[in-house]
This record gives C-alpha cells, structure tokens and sequence, in this order.
C-alpha cells in the first residue's frame, strides 16, 4: 500500500515539474540554512571550546593597573605595579596551586637565513602547568636554568615551522634580539586562543634571562602579568579575594584608593565565551528554521491547489472504495515526499554552503550527523504539519461533489 | 419471496441551493432482486442520474429507507460506505472516469488497491479483467491512447475488478457510437446472464433500453413506469 500510494505520489509531483521544484525549493534553503547555520554555530563553539581546553584550567591573570567597569584597561602607560615578589606571594596562598610571572615582548629571531618576529616570554618552571603547555619534544625550562639566568628557549610550532622548516630544532641555536639562544624544547601545538591569536607563535625562555638580557627593565622584578592557577574550581571567588586583599595589601594602597592591577578570571571569561558561542549557534539555527516554516507553507498552499485540481480523481477514487483514511494518506504522503526530497537537496546544499563559508572565512565548520537527522526529521514534521490540512480536506470531500466538479 | 438486492421506501431527495431547497425525488418505492437487469428513462432533470447516485453510496436521501443486500445503508458510516462502493457495488460512468495519469493495468487495479489485496495479484486480476474486455494488449497504456469504446470497457474492467454484486452504469453509451455502444450491452448482457450481476444502467436511448428485462420510467421524480420494456419507446423522445 505504501510502496503504491510512494508511487503515485512521485507521479503526482513529476506530473508538474516546475511546480514541485519550486515548492521544494522552499524546503531546500530552509534545510539548507539550517544545516549550514548549525554547522557554522558548532565550528565556532568547537574552536572556543578547544581553545579554553588549551587555557589551562581555574586560571587567573592578574595585570597592572586598575579596569572599568567594562572590562577596558586603563592608565596603559602607567608605571607597571605587579612584580615578581608578588607572583612568589600569590603562591603562598592556600586557595593558589601555583602562580607563574611572565615578561616579555616582541622579539625578532634569526636562525641561519631564516628570521621571524614572535612574542618571547620569560617564565619560570611552573608557567608550563599553570599555561597547560605539554612538552612535544626536548626539555622544559628547570630550575636551574632560572637560577643561572641560561640562554635555553623552548619554542612553539610555529616558530618552529618557520624558522627550521623540515629541520629538527633540537640543540639548534638561534639568536634573539641578537644574543643566542639553544633551543632545548618544543611545545605541543595548541592552536588558536579565544581572541583568534596564534598561541604557537611563541618563544619561552628563563624569567630571569629575559630579565637581564631581552628586556631591561627600567622597574625592577616588574613582570606583564603574572598566570594563577586555583586549587581547584570550587576554590576560586576565594582566591580572587585573597589575591585582592593580598596585593592592595603588598601594594600598600590605603581604604578607598583605587586598585592599580586586574585580577581577571580567565575561566569565567572563557565560560563566557562558550555561552556565547552556544547561544549565537542556536540563534543561527532559530533564524534558519524560520525559513523551514517558510517553506511548509509553501507545501501547504501548493496542496491545496493540488486537492483543488485533483478533486474529480479524488471523487473518483471514493467511488471505486477509497475510504477518507486512504485520501488522507495519499496526500499526506505527498506532501510529506516533497518536504522530504526537497530537505535531501537541502543537505546537500547546506554542507556545501557550510564547507564554502569555510573555506571563505577560514573558519572552522563542523557538520554534524545529528544536525543531518535534525533536519529530516524537521523535515518530515514540517511535510506532515503543512500537508496535514489539505490533506484532510481532501479527504473531507463528498463523493458526490468531488465526482461532479470539473 | 427472495431477499432483495435493493428495497427502497418512501425515499426522498432534495437538494440545498442558495435558491432555497431543490425537491427532486418524491417517495420512490422501488426493488431490486439479485440477477435482475433494469434499465431507468426518463426526461431530462427527472433524476435517474440522482436516484443512481444514492443507490451507489456516493449520497445520501433525505429521507426514507435504503436496504442494500437487508441492510439500511442510511445508518453506515463513511467507511462502511466506502467499502460497499468497492466490494459491492461496481460503476460505469458516461464520461468514463479512468484516472488519466495512471495506466490501464493500474485503473483497473485501483478497487483492489483499496481492498487490501497484494501487488501481484491486484495486478493479476487487472490483466485478467483488461483481457477478458478484449484490451489485453493495452495494459501499460494511458487512457487518452485508446478508444471512447475501449476507454468504457477499461471502466467496466475497473468495475468488475472489485467482483460486485451490483453495477450501476449511468448512461455507459451517452458518448459512444451505435455501433461501439452495441458492444458494450453485449458485455453489460453476458456480465448479467452468465456472472449473474445486477446491472442498473440509465438510458435515453430505447435501443440500449431494450437489452434491459426491466424497465423504469421516471418522470419529475416519480416513478411512472415499472416493469416491462415494451413500451421503452413511449415518450422516449420527450
Ligand atoms: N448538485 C445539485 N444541486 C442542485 N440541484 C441539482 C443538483 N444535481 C441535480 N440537480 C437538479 O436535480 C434535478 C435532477 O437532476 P438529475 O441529474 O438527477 O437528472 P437526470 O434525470 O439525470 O437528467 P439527465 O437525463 O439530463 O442526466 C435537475 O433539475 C437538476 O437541476
Ligand atoms: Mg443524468
């Protein structure tokens, strides 16, 4: 019966060609749309995920001078306040597992006929966990190589890449800012930051070479920031209010002065990020399905002109023992193989779309086999929702009537 | 006394028009035996064409009894309906009413489609029926490649498909040449005497009226003549 009435509806909808593509065409985009929105919408939630994976966990930075309200920093060419006595007393703290001060800056590095411009960042030990850097291949910065203030660098993939290509880094020397350095380590490639950052594109090398040898400092022990990691998740607000207390503290601001640094929680403001994320894939979506609904009352109203035009065949198949339940199928059936064949058109269309937007924006897409079923089904919801009412009016008609319209 | 085919009483038809109700039928009494072929004339507008609807299921009197095979068909649901219209009842229209997209095989096979039988033996029997109404080598054609004639014999295949009891042909010659319509009573007269089907066929013509071994005249509704056929030619032109 089924097979059939399949049957008769695909040779109802290649009866009128033009017409069923068009009524099809409605659900295509919709389909489409979807599946490239959500596509689009998981790629970005997958990257700003990936990257928060990247970011080490519990994280807080903590940074010269004081922000608004709006998150903007302030005072930029201030003195800078943080320094390296206060990462040490920052890790002292009993909610703080551990607390990594960085300086730093823009360097160019030559290596042979190769040179790059990156950031180099001096950090001590404990930056490798605090940062959630895994060491590919080589060495970590030791404690002794702080302490002797050595000429080792750990590098990024992609300076890695640039400066060596094919070659193994390994025990090679390269120079920055003119001074050679031994690379000793490669750190494992993390990709992009939340901000779109290369985080790859970096240079480590011992705090206290950077201190006396990258970037003379005209305030001693001043650091650009200084990375904590909390003892746990649950341990955070108190570490924010011990970090504050214990700074304004160390800085000896007086009750009511303005705070001159930023503690800043890097998780929270990545929980942000993904929230966003999440929200503007479903946004996306929501506005893609509209155009769903869109297409199912296009489907609906070329039903009902079909029921209309058919109503002598309708009349003709009650006559012959067709009860209300077999019209009904019938054109629910119908109604349902267009949504359904215009939604396969529609996935095909909408991965193309998605793989384009891709390759456009040089973003990541990411098609998923459930958002492919999600719109099949919709797909089929929106054929049965649209097609339910013509059909049922088809399905209404007096025998009589529908044999004697012409 | 036989139970009847059909036993109709004091059955009343008007139809609801922006005009105010149209009375059409008035108190027709009327039976049918199993194996009987009746022929209903009658002027134009005097509602042959509206008595054989509501002795097909397609409507419903306005008032009176119904008995179709003892049962009163005004308390039967729309299913129940239908499925007297396809296991019961077969029909043959003037205007033949084949489903035009579909082909001869597929027509024919339609009654069975809704009966619930399976592919292959619907379309087994379609071929049977096509071969016995000589169209055997048409079967994958559409009705517009063939013959008014052979378009009216597909219908009567369709009709006999569903293996009725009764068939209830409304003017089945209204468009056919004297020759071609001469065939189709050949048919209409063996389907009765050798399958022993009821046939009920309206006419204008005194000609087809007389393969009939019964004839009803109705005139404005009423029923003016009931039994034999020898005066079909009486007032046939009126
Ligand atoms: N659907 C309808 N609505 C209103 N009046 C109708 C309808 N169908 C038929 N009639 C009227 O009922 C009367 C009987 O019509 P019917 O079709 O039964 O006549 P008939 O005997 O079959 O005529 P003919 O020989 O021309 O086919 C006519 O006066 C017609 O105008
Ligand atoms: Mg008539």
């Amino acid at each position: 019966m089924i097979g059939v009435m399949l049957g008769e509806a695909w040779h109802a909808m290649g009866a009128n060609r033009m017409r069923t593509f068009l009524t099809m065409l409605g659900m295509m985009i919709g389909v489409g749309a979807v599946i490239a929105m959500l596509a689009i919408g998981q790629g970005v939630k997958d990257s700003v995920n990936d990257s928060i994976a990247s970011m080490g966990s519990n994280l807080f930075i903590v940074v010269s001078g004081s922000t608004t309200s709006g998150g903007m920093r302030m005072g930029g060419g201030a003195a800078p306040t943080i320094t390296v006595g206060d990462a040490q007393a920052i890790a002292e703290l009993p909610s703080v597992r551990a607390s990594a001060p960085v300086i730093g800056g823009t360097a160019q590095i030559v290596h042979g006929s190769s040179n790059w411009s990156t950031s180099v960042s001096g950090v001590t030990p404990d930056y490798l966990e605090v940062a959630a850097w895994q060491i590919s291949r080589g060495a970590w910065i030791a404690d002794s190589d702080l302490r002797a203030a050595t000429r080792v660098a750990v590098i990024g993939k992609t300076v890695a890449d640039n400066l060596f290509g094919d070659e193994d880094p390994i025990g090679q020397t390269i120079r920055i800012k003119q001074s050679p350095f031994v690379v000793i380590g490669l750190l494992e490639a993390k990709g992009q930051a939340l901000d779109g950052r290369d985080q790859d594109d970096i240079i480590l090398v011992p705090l206290r070479t950077a201190q006396r040898q990258l970037f003379a400092q005209q305030f001693q022990n001043a650091v650009r920031n200084i990375m904590v990691q909390a003892v746990s998740a649950s341990a955070m607000p108190q570490a924010e209010k011990e970090m504050n207390e214990l700074l304004r503290q160390r800085h000896r601001l007086r009750e009511g002065a303005d705070d001159d640094f930023t503690v800043r929680n890097m998780t929270a403001m990545a929980k942000m990020a993904a929230q966003t994320a999440q929200l503007m894939s479903m946004l996306l979506g929501a506005i893609a399905s509209i155009s769903l609904i869109v297409g199912g009352v296009g489907i609906m109203n070329i039903m009902l002109v079909s029921v209309t035009e058919r109503t002598r065949e309708i009349g003709i198949r009650m006559a012959i023992g067709a009860r209300r339940r077999d019209i009904l199928a019938q054109f629910l059936l119908e109604a349902v193989s267009i949504s359904v064949a215009g939604c396969i058109i529609g996935v095909l269309l909408g991965i193309g779309a998605a793989l384009l937007v891709g390759q456009l924006m040089q973003t990541q897409v990411v098609i998923t086999l459930s958002s492919i079923l999600l719109g099949f089904a919709v797909a089929t919801a929106v054929g049965v929702f649209f097609g339910f009412y013509p059909a049922h009016q088809a399905s209404k008609l007096r025998p009589i009537e529908a044999l004697r319209y012409q | 006394m036989p139970a009847g085919l059909i036993q109709i009483r004091h059955l009343y038809k008007q139809y609801e028009t922006a005009a105010g109700p149209v009375p059409v039928l008035h108190d027709i009494a009327l039976d049918i035996d199993p194996g009987e072929f009746v022929a209903i004339m009658g002027p134009s507008g005097s509602g042959k064409s509206t008595f054989m609807n509501i002795l097909g299921c397609l409507d419903i009197p306005t008032s009176g009894q119904y008995l179709l095979r003892g049962k009163d068909v005004g308390t039967l649901d729309h299913d129940a309906l239908a499925s007297l219209r396809n296991q019961v009842i077969g029909f043959v229209f003037q205007g033949f009413n084949l489903l035009p997209r579909a082909n001869l095989e597929t027509n024919v096979a339609l009654p069975l489609l809704y009966a619930r039988v399976g592919r292959s033996e619907r379309l087994e029997r379609a071929r049977h029926y096509l071969q016995q109404m000589g169209l055997g080598k048409y079967c994958k054609s559409l009705p517009s490649q063939i013959s008014g004639g052979q378009q009216q014999r597909v219908a009567i295949a369709r009709a006999l498909a569903g293996n009725p009891s009764l068939i209830l042909a409304d003017e089945p010659t209204g468009n056919l040449d004297t020759q071609t319509s001469r065939e189709i009573m050949d048919i209409f007269t063996r389907l009765n005497t050798e399958e022993g089907i009821t046939i009920v066929l309206v006419t204008h013509e005194p000609d087809i009226a007389h393969y009939a071994r019964r004839l009803v005249r109705f005139v404005d509704g009423r029923v003016v003549h009931d039994g034999s056929v020898e005066i079909a030619h009486e007032g046939a032109m009126a």
